[in-house]
C-alpha cells in the first residue's frame, strides 16, 4: 500500500482510487507474502495472515484495539447463537402448543413455525459468518497444481500392463470365445427391456374409440341429468357434456367430454366435411342449432374450457390453440393441427338429447397410428 | 489467536481407530487445507448443493404422510370446502400434511420453493461456468455433467409436482401424455406402458412416486457426487488476479474457513427458504381442486424450469404431417424437442465446438473474464435471450393480461423474436465486449479518471488520470486470445500443408477461428515510458505533457497478450 499516493481526506493505509468499472483491490492488497504449501507435500502448509478487518489491520494481534474488537464480535455471536437456541425452542413450543386441523389453525401454525425456524437459521448463519470474517485471522493459501496427466512412463506402463493383460487373456487372439461372450450377454441386455413389456396393454384401436354409442345421452357435468333441446334453448349457452353411464371413470372423460353449444338460427354453419369416406362433420348431426364438439384439444389434450360467446371461439386455456365454433371448430389460431371433432347428436324417443354414434374420427392429440 | 491446545484425548483416540483402519489422515490432512477461491460466483452452485440437501431432508419428511395412490376416496377431512368431494388418496394425503400434520404444510412449501430454487440456481451456476470459460479443459466432463444435472432436475421436478394429483398438475401430466404419444412410431406405446393403458388411468401416480423419490434423486446423487469429486481432484478455477497463475489456486482453505462459510451459507439458504415458506403460498393444490380430466383452470402455469416448454408449445404454429396412414405431428414434436435440444444439446457440445474452433487444446485454471471472450459471451447471451423468449412466451397469457396486449399479438412478437431476439443479442454483446476490451487497454495504457481536476499554469483544465495499480493491472491483462490457426490449404515455410482441411469444413473452421481470435490488443506503440509527450493518444482530451508524465511512469509496455496459451500442451 505505500506504494499509493495518499488521498485528499483520507487517513491511514491509503485506499486506492476507484472509478466504476474498474476491477476491486483483490483481497491480496495487504500483506501478499501468502506462502506456497505444495499440496502432496510433508511440510505443514503454513498460513499468512493478509488481512483482518479495517479499522484494525496491520495492527499486532495483541494491540488492546485488536482484543477489544474480538472481544465485542465474541459477545455478538454468542448472542446470535443464543438466540438461535432460543428461537429454535420457540419452534418446539409452536410445534406442542399451537394445533392445526383448520385452515386458520394451519396458518398460524405455519407462521409460528416458519418464523422461530427461519430466525433460528439466520441467526447461526449470521453467528458462523461474523466468527469467520471477524475472529479468524483473513488468510490466504496458495495451493500448487499438479499436472493430471499422469507421466509419459506411466501411461506407458499402463498401455504395456493392458497389451500384456490382454495377450495373457487371449482375449484377442480367441476370436470364437470373444464372441460367443458377447453373444452370451446380449439376452441380458435386453431383458430389462423386455421386462418392462407388462407395464400397460398395447394400444390397438383403443385411440380411436370412446364410449359413445349410438343412443347413448348427454349428461350435463355436474348435475349427471339428461337434457332436451328445450331446456337448452339460451342462444350463446355453452355445457360441458359427459356420457350417460361413464360419469366417475376418469379414463372415459378424458377422451369422451363433450362441449355443447347453442347458436342463433343461422349463425352455424358446419361444413360437411370427409376423411376418405369417413364423414367428420356435418350440419346433420346438429340438432336445433345445438352442436357437440369434443372437449380433448386435438394439439396435446387439454380440456378446450373457454368460450367466447361473441366470437364463437373456443380457447384452450393451455397453449390458446383456438376453435371457431360457429363453422366446425376450425383451427383459428395456434398450435392444434386439426379442428376438434363433432359429436353426431339426435335426440331419443323421449326428447333427450343422445349421440348418434361414435366420434367418426380420433379424438384429442395426434399419434403416429392416427393417419 | 493461535492458541496451543491439546486435541481431547477421545478425539485422538478415534481419530486414530480410524486412521488406523483406513488410512484416512493423510487424505484429510489434504483435504483440510484444500483451498477455495473467494469469489462470489463461486457460491451459485453451492445454493443448488444446498437446496438438493434440503430437498432430500423435506422430502424424507413428506414421504412418510403422502400415499401415492390414485384409489378414490370421499374427502371428510380438515378442509371444508372440499368436504364430500370425490378425490384421489394421492390429492387426500397432501390435503391431509398440508392441514392435519404439524409442519407439514411449512414442509410442503419449503420443498417446492427448494425445487425452485434448485432449478433457478444451477441455471445460474451454469450461466457463471459458461460466461468464465470455466469448463475449458480439463474441466469438460463436470460440464456434461452439470448439463446432465440440469436434465434430471427438470424431470425431477415435473414428476414432483404432478405427485399430488391436483387440477393443475393434472393438466402437465395431460399435456406430457399428449407429448409422448406425439412420438413417432413408438409414442403412443410409450404413453400406454408408462399410464398402465388409456390416460389417466389408475398407476401413474405410484409409477412417479417411485421415480421421484428413488430413481431420480439416486442419479442426481450419483452425479453430484461424482461432480464435487472431480472439481476436488481437479481444483477449481479462479479469476484473475495478481499472483494467480495456471498453475496455482489461491483462496481460503477448507476447514476452518470454508466450513464455516459453507455452513453459514447453508443455514442463509435455509433461512431464506424456510421465509419463503411461511410468508408466501406456493402451490395451494386445495385451491386448484382435485383432477379431473374434464376441467382446466385458464391461466394454467407450469413451474418455471419447464416454462421454456411451455412457451414453445404455445409459440409454435399448426403443422402436421399425414402420409401413408402415419402422422407426424410436428406442432407437438418440434416445441418439445427443438429447443432444449438446442440449448442443452449446444451446451454440451460447445467445449468442444472450441477447442476445435480455436485449436486451443491446453488447460485452463484461470477464468476468463466475459468480455475477453465476445463470440462466447454472444453465443451465451444469445441463448439466454433464445430461453428467455421462449419462457415469457410460456406465460404470454399472463402477459397479454398484464400488458394489455392481445394474446395472439404476444405469439406473433414472439415468433418474430425467437428468430431475430438471438442473433441481436450476440452482435450486441459482441460489440459491448470489444467495447470493454477498448476501455480496459485505454485503463491500462493511460490509467483511469480519478475525478480529480487540476488546473495547469495555463489556465487548461485537466482531469487526473492514475495509473492502475499492480492487483488491477493483473486483472486487465489476464487476457488471453486464441492464436489465429493458417489459412486453409495454406503451406508453411516447409511446405507442409495446414492442418485445416479445405474443404467446407475447413472454411467453416477457419472463419470460427478468425471470429475468436478477434481482440482489441494492448499494444502500448508509443504509449511507453516516453509518450509523455501525450500526441500518441487517441482520447487525449486534456491531458498535460507534465501531469502525464508522471501519472504514467508506472506504465511499462504489457506483455503481448495474444500469444499463445502457456498452459500445459496435450501430448
Amino acid at each position: 500500500m505505500s506504494d499509493m499516493e495518499e488521498t485528499e481526506g483520507h487517513v491511514g493505509p491509503a485506499a486506492p482510487h476507484r472509478v466504476i468499472g474498474t476491477p476491486p483491490p483483490s483481497p491480496r492488497l495487504l500483506g501478499s507474502t501468502a506462502v506456497a504449501e505444495d499440496g502432496d507435500g510433508d511440510g505443514a502448509g503454513e498460513v499468512t495472515e493478509a488481512a483482518g478487518d479495517e479499522h484494525i489491520v496491520g495492527l499486532p494481534p495483541d494491540d488492546p484495539r485488536v482484543l477489544l474488537h474480538a472481544k465485542r464480535v465474541e459477545r455478538i455471536v454468542a448472542a446470535c447463537f443464543t438466540f438461535a437456541f432460543i428461537a429454535g425452542c420457540g419452534f418446539i413450543a409452536a410445534y406442542i402448543g399451537l394445533g392445526v386441523h383448520s385452515v386458520d389453525k394451519t396458518l398460524r401454525s405455519n407462521l409460528a413455525l416458519g418464523t422461530s425456524l427461519s430466525l433460528a437459521l439466520i441467526a447461526l448463519g449470521l453467528g458462523a459468518l461474523l466468527w469467520v470474517r471477524h475472529l479468524m485471522p483473513n488468510v490466504e493459501m496458495v495451493e500448487q497444481r499438479h499436472e493430471l496427466r499422469s507421466e509419459t512412463k506411466d501411461r506407458q506402463a499402463f498401455e504395456e500392463y493392458f497389451k500384456e493383460g490382454a495377450a495373457t487373456s487371449q482375449f484377442v487372439k480367441r476370436p470364437l470365445v470373444r464372441r460367443t461372450l458377447m453373444l452370451g450377454t446380449l439376452p441380458l441386455l435386453a431383458i430389462p427391456v423386455v421386462l418392462l413389456r407388462d407395464l400397460g396393454p398395447l394400444p390397438g384401436t383403443s385411440l380411436r374409440h370412446t364410449v359413445w354409442s349410438p343412443g347413448r345421452r348427454l349428461l350435463v357435468y355436474g348435475t349427471n341429468q339428461p337434457l332436451t333441446p328445450a331446456e337448452f334453448s339460451a342462444p350463446g349457452q355453452s355445457i360441458t357434456i359427459v356420457p350417460e353411464g361413464f360419469t366417475d371413470n376418469p379414463d372415459a372423460l378424458a377422451k369422451a367430454t363433450v362441449t355443447l353449444i347453442k347458436f342463433r338460427p343461422g349463425e352455424l354453419n358446419v361444413p360437411t366435411t370427409t376423411n376418405g369416406d369417413t364423414l367428420i362433420s356435418t350440419m346433420n348431426w346438429t340438432v336445433e342449432n345445438i352442436v357437440a364438439y369434443s372437449r380433448i384439444c386435438t394439439h396435446v389434450g387439454c380440456p378446450v374450457g373457454l368460450y367466447e360467446q361473441t366470437t364463437h371461439h373456443l380457447l384452450c386455456p393451455c397453449h390458446q390453440s383456438t376453435f371457431d365454433a360457429a363453422t366446425g371448430a376450425t383451427v383459428v389460431f395456434g398450435p392444434a393441427p386439426r379442428p376438434l371433432p363433432q359429436l353426431p347428436l339426435t335426440v331419443d324417443a323421449e326428447g333427450y338429447l343422445v349421440a348418434k354414434s361414435d366420434f367418426t374420427q380420433p379424438v384429442g392429440p395426434s399419434f403416429w397410428e392416427r393417419g | 489467536m493461535s492458541d496451543n491446545f491439546d486435541v481431547p484425548a477421545p478425539l485422538t483416540g478415534v481419530g486414530g481407530w480410524l486412521d488406523d483402519r483406513f488410512h484416512g489422515a493423510r487424505g484429510f490432512r489434504v483435504l483440510m487445507r484444500k483451498v477455495f477461491p473467494d469469489h462470489w460466483s463461486f457460491l451459485l452452485g453451492e445454493i443448488a448443493l444446498w437446496s438438493f440437501v434440503i430437498l432430500l431432508l423435506t422430502g424424507t419428511f413428506l414421504s412418510l404422510f403422502f400415499v401415492p395412490s390414485m384409489s378414490e376416496v370421499i374427502y371428510h377431512g380438515s378442509y371444508v370446502k372440499l368436504d364430500g368431494i370425490r378425490m384421489s388418496e394421492a390429492y387426500q394425503s397432501t390435503l391431509n400434511i398440508s392441514f392435519d400434520v404439524r409442519g407439514g404444510l411449512l414442509m410442503r412449501q419449503i420443498h417446492h420453493w427448494a425445487a425452485d430454487l434448485f432449478m433457478a440456481s444451477l441455471i445460474i451456476h451454469m450461466l457463471r461456468i459458461f460466461f468464465t470459460g470455466a469448463y475449458r479443459k480439463p474441466r469438460e466432463v463436470n460440464w456434461l455433467i452439470g448439463i446432465g444435472l440440469f436434465t434430471l432436475g427438470l424431470l425431477e421436478g415435473l414428476f414432483g409436482y404432478s405427485l399430488p394429483d391436483d387440477q393443475l398438475s393434472g393438466a402437465g401430466l395431460r399435456i406430457f401424455e399428449g407429448a409422448l404419444q406425439g412420438i413417432p412410431i413408438v409414442g403412443t406405446y410409450l404413453a400406454y406402458f408408462l399410464f398402465g393403458g388409456p390416460y389417466p388411468g389408475n398407476i401413474i401416480i405410484p409409477r412417479l412416486y417411485i421415480v421421484h423419490v428413488l430413481l431420480v434423486p439416486g442419479l442426481i446423487l450419483a452425479l453430484i457426487t461424482a461432480h464435487l469429486f472431480i472439481m476436488v481432484h481437479q481444483k477449481h478455477t479462479q479469476m484473475p488476479a495478481k499472483g494467480n497463475t495456471e498453475k496455482n489456486v489461491t483462496g481460503q482453505p477448507f476447514y476452518p474457513y470454508f466450513l464455516a462459510k459453507g455452513g453459514a451459507w447453508f443455514f442463509f439458504i435455509f433461512a431464506a427458504l424456510a421465509l419463503l415458506a411461511t410468508f408466501a403460498q406456493i402451490n395451494p393444490i386445495w385451491l386448484y381442486g382435485p383432477y379431473s380430466p374434464v376441467q382446466i383452470s385458464s391461466a394454467s402455469q407450469p413451474d418455471f424450469y419447464m416454462g421454456i416448454l411451455e412457451g414453445s408449445l404455445r409459440m409454435m404454429p399448426a403443422w402436421e404431417i399425414n402420409f401413408l396412414g402415419h402422422t407426424l405431428s410436428m406442432s407437438v414434436l418440434i416445441p418439445f424437442a427443438v429447443p432444449l435440444t438446442l440449448v442443452l444439446g449446444g451446451a454440451a457440445f460447445w467445449p468442444f465446438f472450441e477447442q476445435w474452433a480455436t485449436g486451443d487444446k491446453s488447460w485452463h485454471n484461470i477464468n476468463d473474464r466475459p468480455r475477453n471472450a465476445p463470440v462466447r459471451t454472444g453465443i451465451g447471451m444469445a441463448a439466454v435471450v433464445f430461453y428467455g423468449i421462449l419462457w415469457a412466451e410460456g406465460a404470454n397469457d399472463v402477459l397479454s393480461d398484464f400488458l394489455q396486449i392481445p394474446l395472439y399479438t404476444i405469439t406473433w412478437i414472439a415468433r418474430v423474436l425467437i428468430f431475430v431476439g438471438p442473433v441481436l443479442a450476440f452482435v450486441i454483446t459482441r460489440r459491448i465486449c470489444l467495447g470493454l476490451q477498448r476501455k480496459d487497454k485505454e485503463t491500462l495504457l493511460h490509467g483511469y479518471e480519478t475525478g480529480i481536476i487540476r488546473q495547469m499554469p495555463n489556465g487548461e483544465f485537466i482531469e487526473v488520470h492514475k495509473p492502475v495499480n499492480e492487483e488491477g493491472r493483473a486483472v486487465l491483462e489476464a487476457k488471453e486470445v486464441p492464436a489465429l490457426m493458417p489459412a486453409p490449404s495454406s503451406e508453411d515455410a516447409n511446405g507442409v500443408p495446414a492442418a485445416t482441411s479445405p474443404g467446407m469444413l475447413g472454411k467453416f473452421r477457419a472463419a470460427a477461428n478468425r471470429a475468436f481470435a478477434e481482440t482489441i490488443a494492448i499494444e502500448a506503440d508509443g504509449h511507453g515510458n516516453g509518450h509523455g509527450s501525450g500526441n500518441g493518444h487517441e482520447a487525449g482530451n486534456g491531458h498535460g505533457p507534465e501531469i502525464a508524465g508522471e501519472e504514467h511512469e508506472a506504465v511499462g509496455t504489457p506483455s503481448s497478450p495474444a500469444q499463445l496459451p502457456s498452459g500445459d500442451e496435450d501430448a
